[in-house]
């Protein structure tokens, strides 16, 4: 038997920040975010193949809303949705935020966070396993991808965020930057 | 303070940054292959193109580590070309090494490329000292990787009857087939490891929770159900829960992943050269704990101080680990 999760559900007040968030401005967000990536990491799309014409659903299990994710080279998109309204998609990757972010900062292994049941994956296996091995050779860093969507004021941001993250981790369990030197 | 022979560690990559993670955490060697059916884990996302592998291999080389080339699947007829291609882009781009199993590409490769270090894959499954001389007899073969049905005796047996490198591997998933022979992922989806590079393909795999269970099924075959909490498997056909009789349970081997740590000591008195850990399919936080692991219980060893505990049983599958065949109690 397993032993308890390793991933702590986000903190309820951090819950009670994001649930009355307006999904079409955070969607314009993210999807400023998915373009700068695709620009800046051509190679991650390319990895993917095929499967970056699949839509992905992401589910963080203890946030008040689920991502769309289609990952396609010459235009990817992202949108944020309330977890009744998710629509279709391909293949769904659902877990805590925590186990999510960590997977995408290469700190804990896709692999070993579906063996212990942290996270659930449904659908189309080979898909999410394209993503997966796609993401991990990326070695992505949210907060310096979000920087750089900001272009050159980004990286006094980027500065400001990174005294700031150690103690913002502490606070909420969740691994906001990537840490490896890998 | 000992100093006592120190084995190479070859480790995994499946990626170009999987690749660094692994050189980084003190990989002697590094294996890995190209993104086609040319090698045992033509995964989707996973791989090298030629240009990431001439980088890679610059990374490697920069440090001091070696990279391997897999190409460890056997050729189709008619499409002998997409396996010589490979070994001709190995050797052309400074591979240390390629990891052969097919008879034909193996004389291939010692026929026009004779510099090329050549070593036999486990897909081979030489398990006797008879096929090992041949292979090293008629094709050069300076390294064989054992198959994993051996006892640490039984390795000792064979080093002591050839004189080219044997290579076991020491961690990761754990196949107890005749490998490059086994058959079952092709009877349940018509592909194969040995084959397509791909045993139990995710393209055949499925995961659903049906009434509180995880149920897991490869192409049409249901291959276990597990309760909530329970670890999740992977769905293989040796390591599927079936019923027979008034049997029920892995009727083949259970899901478990193969921990050698603790037999290094009886593994370099037996003669292996090499430990191989498994697992180019999986991440580069994969690469970076397990390589540490080992690269710190290989040297602990070589300096006479005890081997450290095992902590890698969270990354296993069924997050369980055994010694496997090296001290077999089962025939």
């Amino acid at each position: 038997m397993s032993d308890a999760p390793a991933f702590p559900a986000v903190p309820v007040m951090l819950r009670l920040f994001l649930t009355p968030l307006p999904l079409p401005l955070l969607g314009l967000v993210l999807q400023r975010l998915a373009e700068s990536v695709a620009r800046r990491r051509p190679q991650l799309f390319a990895r993917l193949g095929a499967h970056g014409g699949k839509a992905f659903l992401i589910d963080p299990t203890d946030v008040p809303f689920v991502f769309r994710l289609s990952p396609r080279s010459d235009g990817p998109t992202i949108e944020p949705l309330r977890r009744r309204d998710q629509g279709a998609w391909d293949a769904r990757i659902a877990g805590p935020l925590g186990a999510l972010l960590a997977m995408v900062h290469g700190e804990v292994d896709g692999d070993a966070l579906f063996f212990s049941r942290d996270i659930v994956i449904e659908g189309d296996t080979e898909a999410v396993l394209a993503l997966r091995n796609a993401l991990d050779d990326a070695e992505l860093d949210l907060l310096a991808e979000a920087a750089a969507v900001l272009g050159p004021a980004g990286d006094r941001m980027e500065s400001l965020a990174r005294r700031l993250t150690p103690l913002a981790s502490r606070l909420t369990g969740l691994a906001l930057t990537r840490r490896d030197g890998s | 303070m000992p100093n006592r022979k120190t084995p190479e560690l070859v480790c995994p990559a499946g990626t170009p940054a999987a690749l660094r993670a692994a050189v980084d955490a003190g990989a002697d060697s590094i294996y890995c292959g190209f993104q086609d059916e040319t090698n045992a884990r033509n995964f989707p996302g996973l791989n090298f193109t030629p240009e990431e592998l001439a980088a890679g291999i610059g990374y490697a080389h920069a440090r001091g580590a070696r990279v391997l080339v897999a190409i460890n699947t056997f050729s189709r007829a008619g499409a002998a070309g997409t396996w010589h291609g490979a070994v001709d882009t190995a050797a052309a781009l400074g591979a240390d090494a390629v990891i052969l199993a097919d008879i034909g590409l193996l004389d291939y490769a010692a026929t026009r490329h004779p510099e090329l270090r050549r070593h036999l894959s486990v897909q081979a499954a030489a398990a006797n000292a008879d096929a090992i001389r041949f292979y090293s007899e008629a094709f050069g073969v300076k390294r064989v990787v054992l198959p994993r049905v051996l006892t640490v005796s039984e390795i000792a047996a064979i080093n002591r009857e050839i004189s080219c490198e044997t290579e076991v591997f020491v961690f990761g998933g754990l196949c107890v087939m005749a490998e490059g022979r086994c058959s079952l992922s092709s009877y349940a989806t018509g592909k194969s490891p040995n084959m397509n590079g791909v045993c139990s393909p995710a393209s055949h795999v499925h995961y659903r929770e049906e009434g509180g269970e995880l149920v897991s099924r490869l192409g049409e075959f249901t291959m276990d159900r597990v309760p909530k909490h329970h670890p999740a498997p992977y769905p293989t056909l040796c390591k599927g829960c079936f019923t027979a009789g008034a049997y029920r349970g892995h009727v083949f081997e259970d899901p478990v992943s193969l921990d050698a740590a603790t037999l290094i000591p009886q593994l370099l008195a037996a003669g292996v050269s090499a430990f191989k850990i498994e697992g180019r399919q999986r991440s580069r936080s994969y690469i970076r704990d397990v390589v540490t692991s080992f690269r710190r219980a290989v040297d602990a060893h070589a300096s006479g101080l005890p081997i450290p505990a095992g902590t890698l049983q969270r990354l296993s599958e069924g997050q369980t680990t055994t010694a496997g065949a090296y001290r077999k109690t089962w025939r």
